[in-house]
């Protein structure tokens, strides 16, 4: 009896240690399969690049545009919509869709701002007219300084 | 009475067949057949598939004697592959519809293993991998696309990583490792190449090697009501020479519609990408994308309160789950019972993708 009595701790002592060593042993393979991967990880992701700060951009004289259109300027690194309207007053707006993306552009036959790749229309406050933008396009400032057309980015 | 050559391929043979066993694989050979009955022709587009995987192979090395990888060079260089290099508008033409008829050959192949329920026990990882395989396709043409950093594909791979993007927790992530920044950049058109020419032909090329083990190991799938009939009754096709002879014509066929495809129909080039300029009117991505382009266009803002968009990628993924674990949910087929759900449920994927691809097509 007692002789199987101590067999059997032995027994039960060894599974123990084996399940020591397998915790061991797995838990050594996985941090070191996360110290082959994290490395890998953290390469796959971009560093951040500086972004120019900009606070204003020139865009050129007043007469430069003509009245009823509108095109893209470099804000930075950034796009941004500038239109002239019929009245010849200028606006500006942040150029990318808020649905998925694109650049837009100003449309004479709508009167409207539109994005090509799924039909989203905003009107010229920049608010949603039509179509599946979720959210109104950022409205920049423009003033006029010197016959210079001068876009700058409002106070949020 | 052997002749002289003879005697030599003999000789040639037996060393090789007392080294590897050649003899076994011939007898294995013989055995293979494919049964024959009224939806036999299904069976060749797996076949066709694994021919333009080849052609995509062959003709995009050749394409990378050429190509560069840069913001500043990849449109000049396919200009260049396209209007200098001999016959490389024929190599990339080439390299382009043959994408598109193997994207088009895979979901032909698909389809007809789901109507035939080809993927049902024991054939479960089968259709799994085909699964990764068809995933694999798209996302080769999705990275390949913007190669030649062109307007349209500019735009596409915006509108295609931004949907992934909106994927909540993950999207972000993802968006940023795919895109190698927070905007398409020249560092996105430098990560699609990696992918393209690299990561995807290495798992592509695993998953192919695995899909075709399988088949070969436990031979083709038959479907239910060819499985029923006696056994006098069931008709098959040799797999040597017969079958295998009738996939090589079909192949050359279509090598015929490819060459015939890429010589009078020549791939565009488009107008080099401007992160700074207006999506042009009439963009739309490849026609694969084409039907998820449309449903995307139709969704309001707002649906219930949340992004449509949101609620596009919602319906679709739970959709694409559905159909890509299948051999799950599919108790009936397995049992010999008829899944008439299963058959609807193809039917209706079928006609959506028609539909709204067509519309896609039509409609601005």
């Amino acid at each position: 009896m007692t002789e199987n009595h101590s067999e059997h701790t032995s027994q039960s002592n060894k599974s123990k240690r084996r399940d020591f060593l397998n915790i061991l042993l797995g838990g050594g393979f996985i941090a070191w399969l996360g110290a082959l991967f994290f490395p890998v990880f953290k390469y796959l992701d971009p560093p951040k690049v500086e972004e120019v700060k900009v606070s204003n951009v020139k865009i050129g004289a007043v007469e430069d545009m003509e009245k009823d259109s509108g095109k893209i300027i470099k804000f930075g690194n950034k796009p941004v919509i500038v239109i002239r309207k019929p009245t010849g007053e200028y606006i500006a707006f942040g150029g990318v869709c808020t649905h998925l993306d694109c650049i837009v552009q100003y449309r004479k036959d709508y009167g409207q701002i539109y994005c090509a790749c799924h039909n989203g229309r905003y009107d010229l406050n920049g608010r949603v007219a039509s179509g599946p933008p979720p959210a109104p396009l950022t409205k920049f400032g423009v003033t006029i300084k010197d016959d210079e057309v001068i876009v700058f980015q409002e106070a949020t | 009475m052997a002749t002289n050559e003879e005697k030599k391929s003999g000789k040639i043979f037996n060393w090789l067949d007392e080294r590897y066993d050649f003899s076994g694989l011939i007898e294995f050979a013989k055995k293979k057949s494919v049964p024959k009955f009224r939806e036999t022709i299904w069976y060749y587009f797996g076949g066709i598939a694994l021919l333009l995987f080849v052609v995509q192979v062959i003709s995009g090395i050749l394409l990378l004697m050429y190509y560069k990888g840069t913001e500043d060079l990849a449109f000049e260089s396919v200009h260049f592959i396209s209007t200098k290099v001999s016959f490389g508008w024929l190599i990339r033409s080439v390299h382009s519809w043959s994408a598109n008829l193997m994207v088009l050959s895979v979901f032909i192949h698909m389809f007809s293993v789901y109507f035939l329920k080809g993927f049902r026990k024991p054939r479960e990882l089968t259709w799994y991998t085909g699964i990764g395989l068809l995933a694999i396709s798209m996302a080769f043409g999705f990275s390949g696309y913007l190669l030649p950093w062109n307007e349209l594909a500019f735009f596409a791979t915006k509108v295609g990583t931004d949907i992934v993007g909106e994927v909540p927790l993950i999207g972000e992530p993802i968006l940023i490792l795919l895109r190698g920044g927070e905007d398409v950049t020249g560092a996105t058109l430098s990560r699609f190449f990696g992918f393209h020419v690299a990561i995807f032909p290495g798992i592509f090329v695993i998953l192919l090697t695995l899909h075709l083990l399988m088949i070969q190991r436990q031979g083709i799938a038959e479907p239910e009501d060819y499985k029923k009939l006696p056994e006098d009754e069931k008709k098959t096709i040799p797999f040597f020479p017969n079958f295998a002879m009738r996939e090589l014509l079909i192949w050359l066929i279509v090598i015929n519609i490819l060459a015939i495809l890429a010589v009078f129909f020549p791939w565009e080039l488009g107008t080099k990408a401007d992160p700074f300029s207006s999506a042009p009117v009439g963009i739309k991505p490849e026609w694969y994308f084409l039907f998820m382009f449309q449903v995307f266009k139709f969704l309001p803002g707002e649906i219930l309160l949340l992004p449509g968009e949101f609620v596009g990628i919602l319906l679709f993924g739970i959709g694409i789950l559905l159909w890509a674990i299948v051999p799950v949910w599919d108790r009936k087929t397995t049992k010999g019972e008829k899944n008439t759900l299963l058959t609807y449920f193809g039917i209706f994927v079928i006609l959506f993708i028609i539909v709204f691809t067509i519309l896609g097509f039509i409609l601005d």
